[in-house]
């Protein structure tokens, strides 16, 4: 179900745990399983949690209650927008709405060709950097005017 | 201290820290056999007092760790960094990461911990990878994993990440997740020095507590007590947002005036004058611009004003600002942050944010302001974590603080600032020197 570098990669996360530990591998195994196919069916939740050796109902347990992980399909690019008081202090709020304005969605909404979704998001411990979004979960875009939001969303169309 | 130096993109890099003076405590302390006794006395001396936010004494805390239970015992860091307003782990990892896994290396040394995690916020994925990477470079150097620089001392640390829960950062909650469960925190006691990761004797810090403890092991732990005040040692990183003309870190010594601080940060944005601060990350009670103009930054000064030092995130809020809206998305948080496993918090932070947001939108009843310390009273103590706590202490502290607004808004179903006001001062800002 998954390829052989996602397996392997898998595996140099087994090893940093005890050997009757693998469970301790799910959050990552979880990642780099939504990396590689977009979001996470049920099907690859119970996969993964086979091969750690684990209840699925556990690793189901894990994947709903992380918020980053993906229950549902999303666009080929997520882009979560922090909004939190500190951000929002410094225009959070102002980049979200122009993000939104921009494609024409609302938070939780997919575009209809399926490019972008947007989610707004929590702290994601950079306040300094305000207005911050993530692209794909693990690219952060920092100082997030609208010439930068552009900027960020022709390239990203391009992919 | 900690960021002193560490200017450029390759400042993270091993051939680099060791240049600024890093791994020769390490080193010494191996070469010359220091007993785990000695380590521990020196912090101790320094009154370094943990920096994830809480304060507690790390030497003391060290000291818990049952150093002769014969089997395996673990070290935790807690990097899980998403407390609103706090962003300084995210720096010293990304600048300065090997001053953490030699401040864990020296405390695995110390307690006899053969094995340690750093858990890593999920959001900042990339420093992460670079975690990763800077430990890749110690375990070629020798500086972990077995027989540590040629000694009989192992000790193996690995990166863990998290995925978007904050209650990771409650230090039970941090150890479920390790152990790959969904991150609920534990009742204690037990506490994790005697019942931690894998139910083994486990000692967890926070970032920056790891990375101050080279520099206290080289420059002795009195000299680092002096760089601050008394019962506050050392230096901290104070992570600033809001309004002010440039966000983020700032690293001076404990004791330093928070005018000081805001004059650091270039003042306030557009010379708008100073409403409301929230001195120690979100969790931590908000304080009047003109009380906290007269504190000092360390423990004591922010805790005798009514609030707590916290995570060293400040927060600050000029006349703009809508303290009802700025409390309402606070309340969000908690709400959508609450692990649900406790009926006063699921349900209470719930009602919280409700009854914030029927304020902020016009609909609140003359009886609101009770009604939110009734709920907050009814969270307070009744869980098994702090999160209840800190999601009640910003409602009692906005509604004792500014009260008025609040009543001004049930009274008259609008803000006391007007919403193009408030528009305006919240505009995107982006400081030149970014």
């Amino acid at each position: 179900m998954l390829s052989q570098e996602s397996l392997q990669q898998i595996d140099r996360e087994i090893a940093k745990y005890p050997p009757d530990q693998k469970q301790s591998a799910v959050m990552a195994a979880l990642r780099i399983a939504q990396v590689e196919k977009g979001w996470l069916p049920k099907e690859l939740i119970e996969f993964v949690a086979r091969y750690l050796e684990m209840p699925p109902i556990a690793a189901y347990e894990v994947a709903s209650f992380y918020n980053m992980y993906d229950l549902e399909p999303v666009g080929r690019h997520k882009i979560t927008v922090c909004t939190n008081l500190p951000c929002a202090l410094s225009g959070g709020v102002h980049a979200a709405e122009y993000v939104k304005q921009k494609l024409g969605i609302d938070f939780n909404e997919t575009t209809p060709d399926g490019k972008f979704t947007l989610k707004e998001g929590e702290c994601m411990g950079a306040c300094g950097d305000a207005p911050v979004l993530l692209v794909n979960n693990h690219q952060m875009c920092s100082w997030m005017t609208t010439e930068k939001i552009d900027q960020m969303l022709a390239d990203l169309d391009k992919k | 201290m900690i960021l002193a130096g560490c200017d450029g993109d390759r400042a993270w890099r091993l051939q680099d820290y060791v240049a600024r003076g890093g791994y020769s405590a390490l080193k010494r302390i191996v070469a010359e056999k220091t007993p785990q006794d000695a380590i521990i006395a020196e912090l101790k001396a320094s009154v370094l007092r943990g920096r994830g936010g809480a304060g507690f004494p790390t030497g003391l805390k060290w000291s818990f760790m049952p150093r002769s239970f014969p089997g395996d015992k673990y070290l935790a860091c807690n990097s899980d960094e998403g407390e609103p307003g706090t962003f300084k782990d995210r720096d010293i990892l990304r600048y300065n990461p090997h001053s953490v896994i030699e401040g864990m290396t020296i405390a695995a040394y110390a307690m006899g911990a053969a094995r340690g995690y750093n858990y890593i916020h999920g959001e900042i994925f990339e420093i992460y990878q670079r975690f990763e990477d800077a430990l890749a470079e110690a375990r070629e150097a020798g500086l972990i994993g077995q027989n540590i620089l040629g000694s009989d001392f192992s000790f193996e640390l690995f990166a863990h990440h998290g995925y978007g829960a904050y209650i990771c950062g409650e230090e039970t909650a941090l150890l479920e997740s390790i152990e790959g469960k969904k991150g609920q925190p534990r009742f204690k006691p037990p506490f994790p020095a005697s019942y931690g990761l894998y139910g083994k004797p486990t000692t967890i810090n926070n970032t920056e507590t790891f990375a101050s403890v080279p520099f206290i092991m080289n420059m002795g732990g009195e000299a680092f007590l002096n760089l601050g005040k008394p019962n506050n040692g050392g230096m901290k990183l104070f992570s600033i947002s809001g309004h002010v003309n440039r966000p983020g870190n700032y690293e001076i010594p404990l004791g330093t005036p928070f005018s000081e601080l805001l004059e650091m940060a270039g003042g306030m944005r557009g010379g708008r004058k100073l409403k409301a601060v929230i001195p120690g990350g979100s969790s931590s009670p908000v304080l009047p611009g003109s009380v906290m103009m007269d504190c000092t930054m360390d423990y004591d000064s922010i805790s005798k004003a009514g609030s707590m030092l916290g995570s060293g995130a400040v927060i600050v809020m000029d006349e703009t600002t809508c303290m009802v809206k700025a409390l309402e998305r606070l309340s969000y948080f908690y709400f959508e942050e609450s692990c649900g496993q406790c009926t006063p918090c699921r349900e209470g932070t719930g009602w919280l944010y409700r009854v914030v947001h029927r304020i902020e939108n016009g609909l609140g009843r003359e009886d609101d302001l009770d009604l939110l310390n009734s709920v907050t009273a009814n969270i307070m103590g009744r869980t098994i974590c702090a999160l209840g706590d800190a999601a009640s202490m910003p409602v009692q502290s906005f509604v004792k603080h500014f009260g008025a607004e609040f009543a001004y808004h049930i009274e008259n179903k609008k803000c006391l600032v007007p919403h193009e006001v408030q528009r305006a001062g919240s505009q995107i800002y982006v400081s030149p020197s970014c």
